[in-house]
């Protein structure tokens, strides 16, 4: 055994032997292994489609007007005649791109605020809390509609406003999260030798507080997919033509009845990621043993 | 005792404030005012700045908050520059729809959800848990648009028994809005299920863990009696407060479902004043959705003080 | 079926199935009878299965647990055959439990009076109107003050003390056969500790109930029991009458374990007990205890031994228990530290301090003023020597941890000084000292769970204070951290490990090491090894005399355990609820005369000699906060002697020796009449 024990290498191979670990434990599970598997297809999907698809997502063509699925028009086509399949497969990508970047960026400022309020406590943690709550008390749509109202619906507004709106229930779970923590000894040990505040942080409180935050990226993940197509659905959101599953449901609901399939189909992508993400937060936090609340989303 | 209702009163009183002066800066901050969003293509030169003057948008900020803030108070919520009626007049009729569908769902999710959860609970890992669990991950899951969509389908299209929107005005009586509400409320009960349904399962599997339970069993207290008596009681407590958050969740849910349905409540007023910069309008149905919220967070808090014998110790103590 | 056995335990053995899919015991092949009125200790430490063997005399297994031979027996009824509302019956009626945390054993939403109740309506035959009544009986059966109003209490009103005494009551409602007790004084208080141990062998007296003890605490057992077995790896490996076991055990674990326990009449070290308790299925083919005996022969290897009915009526499984008399019982005083002559410097001294958790309401923080209610802990002046070790020992609330505390920097006293060696003053606060000062002041902690990062390798701990303090990186740290763990007697092979994957007492050691990487010149102990089990306390007290003697360092060890901390002590100072009753060197302190406070602990302290019971002294009240003015243990000393203990804070009496008692009462006057034959020098 030579320095390739010494503390810092350490380090870093205990962090990725975790990480296989997880994912094994994981896949080991049937719901992980679904969920897992639900998502990896998504996203493999996601990245690959334009290069897929066979039609052009904006060709209208005013003959095939809700014509049934057959052997051109694998899921037939919308109200506009365009091919479903088509519009399916590259419905997802601006959804996933838009909350697999917001996501992270919530997690992060909120955890980061949340943990350190639990370690500092005292007034600012109080008024802070009062300000979160009151914050939450408004719609979480009429907040997004707002900022929507303010600044346009580009991708430019939409990453960080559901980044900034979605990490302050974050700063709740990660306060209560480094609250568990902060009592106990180790992190007392790690002030009384003077480690800052800053350093105890990121040494001693992330490594624990991290299992609950991965578990809530997850949720937020969800949560976030949800929102974003809720928003499109209500025209708040992507533009048209661009593809996006909530808003072909909105457009396919007046032909529903008489033609389903424009809207049975974007419906199923949707809930199956959303499925897919959820068994595998489950998973994951069954996994790493992290307690769930069930909260509702803002 | 008295004291710590109080406290918890001027609480809400204060988030209440505090949200009011949110919503009224967001708003501050949005381009164009009440003057921009009336006139629309004439708002330029004199006939601006007259009306500017005229709704006293020339003052500070902070006195027509405070204007503002002081009429709320006493219930005039100022113009509608849409449609030039009286706000607390509009509102009032959708305020009403929107609380019979929130109302009705509640009465109809609430008891639902806490039979299946504790049944699910009693039930751990066996066959009716792993069914009702499934069928709350399912309904959690999917965004309520969809679920909507799929009730309309289903009961409306396909089988033709229920009408998929409501077509009722928004001044009508509320029996007038039977049948068509029954699917809103279907789908607005069925999130609120779910989710009360799994904290009410996580809850009563946490106290049938417990020592105290395992106790009262070894003490041999006949299980209906140990369910009633030991579990029930301190498995449910917690669950008030999930409950008051799903309706705060309750008051942003309704707005989608609203939307799909066609339905005349304060959520698709909202959204259309948005889209119409009725700044005034969505200020104040802003106001009434956070008075809403707090009022209800209140309510179980108070409750929880209530039931919580630990809570009413410290109360007396203190008292 | 002798119609006095009211429990018998016929070959049972109970397992689990592990994840990798094997059968693994937990209890094997018990066989044990219990007759009516006698009380019987189940001793173990923990691992041993004696939890599960008491839960199974109510036909209960946790969950996972399964019996894979043999039976229990209430009277003639199998206990795991029952049907569930013969168990309803049999369960809190025949059979009561009391349990080990009895606060959390009670049911929070509902008051105390209503849940005896509910054991007094379902299992006792009066008519519903007497039912009240029987409840408030219960209560004075079990010495609860003031019954009526602690009946309409909650349980988290009530002190643990209480609680359990509710607890007992409850088990005694439906008269039943036998109590099974799972370890009832855990966390109690030393005093609280006696008077209830006292309680149950008084009500074994008067009703007859047989009792069913299980504790790993000796000198509990020894309080309470006609009978004792002790337990190891799951089974049974001596038994007899409490003096056989306790006073000339037949097998060596037995005698290892007596060995390690610290005596108040013994200065010495105890012997440690190497290794630790195999667990559920590592039990190779010989005799379980066979990689830890002194006695282990070849023999002992190659199957395992059966139990062996010796003459004088007690049992044992050790095929060479008649030389276990070879490993003598008393051990040779062994001398401790070097002691450092009277004229040293002091390492530490406190002068006035005072320390307070009051909070200020907001009209007080308002107008600049303290809360008027007396400091927590207050006047704390006393200095330990270089190389010195002062014992600080008091119950809960006496203010010792917070002292250490203090001086470690993490809870800021509101008034006097604190300073090292020459007069260096100690800031208050951890952020205000130089690193300089941080290093010398080392903190080891209770609970090696809660210490310890559970994300952080061993490595990674022990390189904190390395890199923090010395700058150390690369191969010096690696270095040095191999040369800690040796140290503490680990090998570098737990360089990688997880602290989930270490057992208690090798999480303390690392935790230890961890203090010493600093080279501090004062480490403070608060209850170091309280959360170990018995036989490795004994270790982690002679790894910490050793270091001592090494490297001279100042301890300061705070223990409620007095037999503890007479080991290790040189001084010694007592604590009642924040104010010092005595102190001075260790070997006057525990000799008279005594301040009162001082008396009742030792009285109070439970050694494992049956026969001797403590002496109890002290009122069993519970105390909040310290009187406002006088003596601050007025309120519960035998010794009171007029007003002057309530109005007047008592003076200090010092000897020449530095040997000081804090009382009104005078010096000569403070010896007691009898003293036990035990509690000599």
């Amino acid at each position: 055994m030579t320095s390739s024990m010494a503390p810092g290498n350490a380090q870093t191979s205990t962090w990725m032997l975790r990480l296989g670990q997880t994912l094994r434990a994981m896949a080991s599970r049937p719901s992980g292994a679904i969920g897992l598997a639900i998502v990896l297809i998504h996203l493999l999907i996601a990245l690959s489609s334009p290069w897929l698809v066979p039609f052009d997502y904006k060709a209208i063509s005013s003959l095939l007007i809700l014509s049934p699925p057959d052997a051109v028009h694998w899921w037939g086509t919308d109200h506009l005649g365009r091919d479903v399949f088509t519009r399916t497969l590259l419905g997802g990508r601006e959804a996933i791109l838009v909350t697999l970047i917001a996501t992270p960026l919530a997690v992060a400022w909120g955890g980061f605020v949340g943990i350190y309020m639990g370690l500092v406590g005292g007034k600012l943690d109080d008024v802070l809390m009062r300000l979160v709550d009151a914050f939450l008390a408004l719609p979480w749509i009429l907040k997004m509609l707002l900022m929507i109202a303010t600044f346009g619906t580009g991708l430019g507004v939409l990453i960080p406003t559901l980044a900034f709106f979605y990490g302050i229930p974050v700063i709740r779970i990660a306060r209560a999260a480094a609250h568990n923590v902060v009592a106990r000894d180790f992190v007392l040990a790690a002030r009384a030798r003077g480690h800052g505040r800053l350093s105890t942080i990121g040494r001693e409180l992330l490594p624990n507080v991290l299992d609950a935050l991965l578990v809530e990226g997850a949720m937020r993940w969800s949560w976030m997919l949800l929102a974003f197509s809720s928003l499109s659905f209500l025209g708040f959101g992507v533009s048209p033509p661009t593809p996006d599953w909530g808003l072909m449901v909105a457009d396919s609901r007046t032909f529903l009845a008489i033609a389903p399939w424009s809207g049975l189909y974007p419906i199923a992508a949707l809930s199956s990621l959303i499925i897919g993400i959820n068994l595998t937060a489950d998973a994951l936090a069954k996994t790493l043993g992290v307690d769930r609340a069930q909260k509702a989303p803002i | 005792m008295l004291r710590m209702i109080l406290r918890r009163l001027l609480l809400g009183a204060v988030t209440v404030g505090l949200v009011s002066l949110i919503i009224f800066t967001a708003v501050e901050v949005l381009p164009g005012d009440a003057c921009t969003a009336l006139l629309k293509q004439d708002a330029q030169g004199q006939r601006l700045t007259n009306c500017r003057q005229e709704l006293g948008l020339e003052r500070s900020a902070t006195l027509r908050y405070f204007d503002w803030a002081s009429s709320a108070l006493t219930g005039d919520l100022g113009f509608s520059a849409h449609s030039t009626k009286r706000i607390s007049e509009l509102v009032a009729d959708r305020l009403k729809n929107s609380l019979l569908l929130g109302i009705m769902a509640l009465a109809v999710g609430l008891p639902l959800a806490f039979l299946a959860g504790i049944l699910a609970a009693l039930q751990r890992d066996k066959w009716l848990d792993l069914v009702l669990s499934g069928l709350a991950i399912g309904a959690m899951t999917i965004p309520e648009f969809v679920s909507a969509t799929m009730l309309i389908l289903v009961f409306s299209g396909w089988l033709g028994w229920l009408p998929g929107i409501v077509l009722t005005p928004p001044s009508a009586p509320l029996h007038e809005f039977f049948p068509a509400i029954v699917l809103p409320v279907a789908a607005l009960a069925m999130v609120m299920t779910a989710h009360i349904l799994r904290t009410v399962r996580s809850s009563m599997i946490e106290v049938l863990d417990s020592d105290y339970v395992r106790m009262a069993t070894l003490k041999g207290v006949p299980y209906r009696t140990m369910v009633w008596r030991h579990v029930l009681p301190n498995a449910l407590l917690p669950a008030i407060n999930v409950v008051a958050l799903t309706v705060a969740w309750l008051l942003g849910g309704v707005v989608v479902i609203e939307m799909v349905f066609n339905y005349p409540g304060l959520g698709r007023l909202m959204i259309s004043a948005i889209s119409d910069r009725d700044l005034a309008l969505v200020q104040a149905i802003a106001l009434i959705v956070a008075a809403v919220y707090v009022l209800v967070n209140l309510l179980a808090d108070l409750l929880t003080l209530v039931a919580n014998p630990r809570l009413r110790t410290a109360a007396r103590r203190l008292s | 079926m002798d119609k006095h056995t009211v429990l018998s335990f016929r070959d049972l053995s109970i397992g689990f199935v592990s994840r990798a899919g094997q059968l693994l015991p937990v209890l094997r092949n018990i066989d044990l009878q219990i007759q009516r009125g006698e009380t019987v200790g189940l001793v173990g430490e923990s691992g041993s299965g004696k939890s599960t063997l008491a839960l199974a005399a109510m036909g209960y297994l946790k969950a996972g647990l399964q019996v894979t031979g043999g039976s229990v027996h209430f009277g003639t009824h199998d206990m795991f055959g029952l049907s569930r509302s013969a168990l309803e019956f049999v369960r809190g009626g025949k059979v009561a439990l009391v349990p080990q945390n009895a606060g959390q054993s009670l049911t929070p939403t509902l008051r105390v009076g209503s849940q005896i109740l509910e054991a007094v309506a379902l299992h006792s035959d009066l008519p519903p109107v007497e039912y009240e009544r029987r409840v408030m009986a219960l209560l004075r059966q079990v010495r609860m003050p003031d019954p009526q109003a602690m009946a309409s209490r909650y349980p988290h009103e009530l002190s643990g003390g209480q609680q359990q005494r509710v607890a007992i009551a409850m088990a005694l409602a439906g008269e039943p056969d036998v109590l099974l007790l799972d370890e009832p004084t855990t966390g109690l208080d030393v005093t609280t500790q006696a008077h209830i141990l006292a309680l149950l062998r008084d009500i074994n007296r008067e009703t007859q109930t047989a009792m069913v003890y299980v504790s790993h605490d000796l000198g509990a057992i020894a309080r309470v029991c006609d009978r004792v077995v002790v337990l190891y790896a799951g089974e049974m490996v001596l038994a007899g009458s409490a003096r056989q076991v306790l006073l000339s055990p037949a097998h060596p674990y037995a005698r290892g374990l007596l060995n390690s326990i610290p005596r108040l009449s013994q200065s010495s070290l105890p012997e440690a007990l190497p290794g630790r308790q195999p667990l559920p299925g590592d039990v190779g083919d010989g005799c379980s205890f066979v990689e830890r005996c002194a006695l282990a022969q070849p023999s002992c290897r190659s199957g395992r031994p059966a139990l062996q009915f010796l003459p004088d009526g007690a049992v044992t499984r050790c095929l060479f228990h008649d030389r276990s008399g070879e490993m003598a019982l008393t051990r040779p005083a062994r001398t401790t530290a070097l002691r450092v002559g009277a004229g040293a410097t002091d390492a530490l001294s406190l002068n006035q301090v005072a320390i307070s958790y009051a909070q200020a309401t907001v009209m007080q923080q308002l107008l600049g003023r303290r809360p008027d209610v007396p400091h927590t802990v207050a006047d704390i002046t006393f200095s330990v020597g270089a190389g010195q070790t002062m014992g600080l020992v008091g119950e809960s609330g006496s203010g010792k941890s917070s002292i250490l505390k203090a001086l470690a920097g993490l809870n800021p006293p509101i008034a006097g000084r604190m300073s090292m060696g020459a007069d260096q003053s100690l800031a208050p606060h951890v952020d205000q000292r130089p690193p300089d000062h941080l290093r010398r002041v080392q903190l080891i902690f209770q609970n090696p769970d809660d210490s310890l990062n559970p994300r952080h390798t061993v490595a990674q701990i022990l390189a904190q204070p390395l890199r923090l303090y010395f700058g150390l990186t690369g191969e010096a740290l690696y270095q040095r951290s191999i040369q800690l763990l040796e140290r503490v007697r680990m090998g570098a092979h737990y360089l990688d490990r997880l602290p989930s994957q270490m057992s208690g007492g090798e999480k303390q050691r690392v935790a230890i090491a961890r203090a010493f990487a600093a080279e501090p010149d004062i480490v403070l102990c608060d209850e170091v090894t309280s959360a170990l089990d018995v036989s490795v306390q004994a270790a982690v007290l002679d790894l910490l005399n050793d270091l001592k003697r090494d490297k001279g360092t100042t301890y300061l060890f705070v223990s409620h355990d007095l037999a503890v901390v007479r080991v290790l002590a040189d001084s010694v100072a007592v604590l009642y609820q924040g104010r010092l009753c005595e102190i001075g060197p260790a070997a006057e302190v525990y000799a008279a005369p005594f301040h009162p406070y001082t008396e009742v602990l030792l009285g109070a302290v439970l050694e494992p000699v049956p026969d001797k019971s403590p002496i109890l002294l002290a009122e069993d009240i519970v105390e909040l906060a310290p009187p406002a003015e006088g003596c601050a243990f007025q309120r519960r000393c035998p010794k009171k002697v007029a007003a002057i203990c309530e109005t007047t804070a008592p003076p200090w009496q010092l000897s020449a020796s530095g040997h000081g008692i804090c009382c009104h009462i005078a010096r000569d006057q403070l010896i007691p009449a009898t003293r036990d034959a035990g509690q000599h020098d």
